[in-house]
């Protein structure tokens, strides 16, 4: 299937500041293309969550959001430091944000649960020490 | 109910604005903001006692109606700054978080989803 849309995003550890405007930009692109504002809501939270991980939990990565005829893609890939325990991660109320984050109303366990909440299909690899990779779908 | 009878129902005053007026869909209060991103509905007015930057983020995102800083909260200026840049209205109020969702919900503003 031929993409309509390729876009990169980068997103550095810690910068609250413009967390949230790769999300924007993929939401406002999205418009643009007329897609439902269900599937336009459902792709806002889960992107808002997994930029805000790689903001309070990675040491920087980066958002792969590719829009074809049937879905979009958004993938996210991190340089470290991994999750241990996944099973534990995806569980609703667990979180290992810190005292920053906290402050700032996050770190309720909440995120990775809305991600797959929210995207037709949700995976996650993870190694301790290399990285993490979430790969989401959304069908249009 | 339009956000311009919200104004006057809570004592508000307007701390970022748009000429838009409107309609209030629903009514949410919580500091969570993931737990806000979860449940965050078009057309929603959010009270809240958070005032950093991501604040405005989830309410954009959400497509929410307004946010409201109770107990005469002061939002900090490149938070309003960024609320005036994507048209998010931001209201002060004086009452507490808890009267102003009863009023909200007195003149039948629901609870949001």
């Amino acid at each position: 299937m031929e993409g309509l849309i390729h876009e990169e995003y980068y997103v550095n550890k810690g910068d609250y500041v413009t967390a949230g405007s790769a999300s924007a930009d993929m939401k406002r692109k999205l418009r643009q293309l007329g897609v439902s504002a269900l599937v336009l809501r459902r792709l806002a939270v889960a992107s808002y969550e997994v930029e805000l991980n790689l903001v309070i939990h990675s040491l920087g990565g980066k958002l792969i959001f590719d829009v074809d005829s049937t879905g979009v893609t958004l993938i996210s890939t991190d340089k470290g430091p991994g999750i241990p325990d996944i099973e534990m991660a995806m569980r609703e109320g667990y979180s290992t944000a810190n005292d920053e984050a906290r402050s700032l109303g996050f770190g309720a366990g909440m995120g990775l649960p809305n991600m797959k909440r929210n995207a037709d299909e949700f995976s996650i690899e993870s190694q301790p020490g290399v990285g993490t990779t979430i790969t989401m779908r959304f069908l249009l | 109910m339009k956000l311009s009878e919200l104004i006057p129902l809570i004592d508000a005053t307007v701390l970022a604005g748009t000429d838009a007026d409107p309609e209030i869909a629903c009514g949410y209060t919580c500091d969570l903001l993931s737990w806000v991103m979860a449940h965050g509905a078009p057309g929603m007015a959010w009270v809240t006692v958070q005032t950093h930057l991501n604040v405005i983020a989830v309410a954009v995102l959400s497509e929410m109606a307004c946010v409201i800083l109770p107990e005469s909260i002061d939002m900090e200026q490149e938070s309003l700054d960024k609320a005036r840049a994507e048209g998010m209205t931001v209201l002060r109020s004086p009452l507490p978080a808890y009267e102003i969702c009863g009023r909200l919900y007195a003149q039948g503003v629901p609870a949001g989803a």
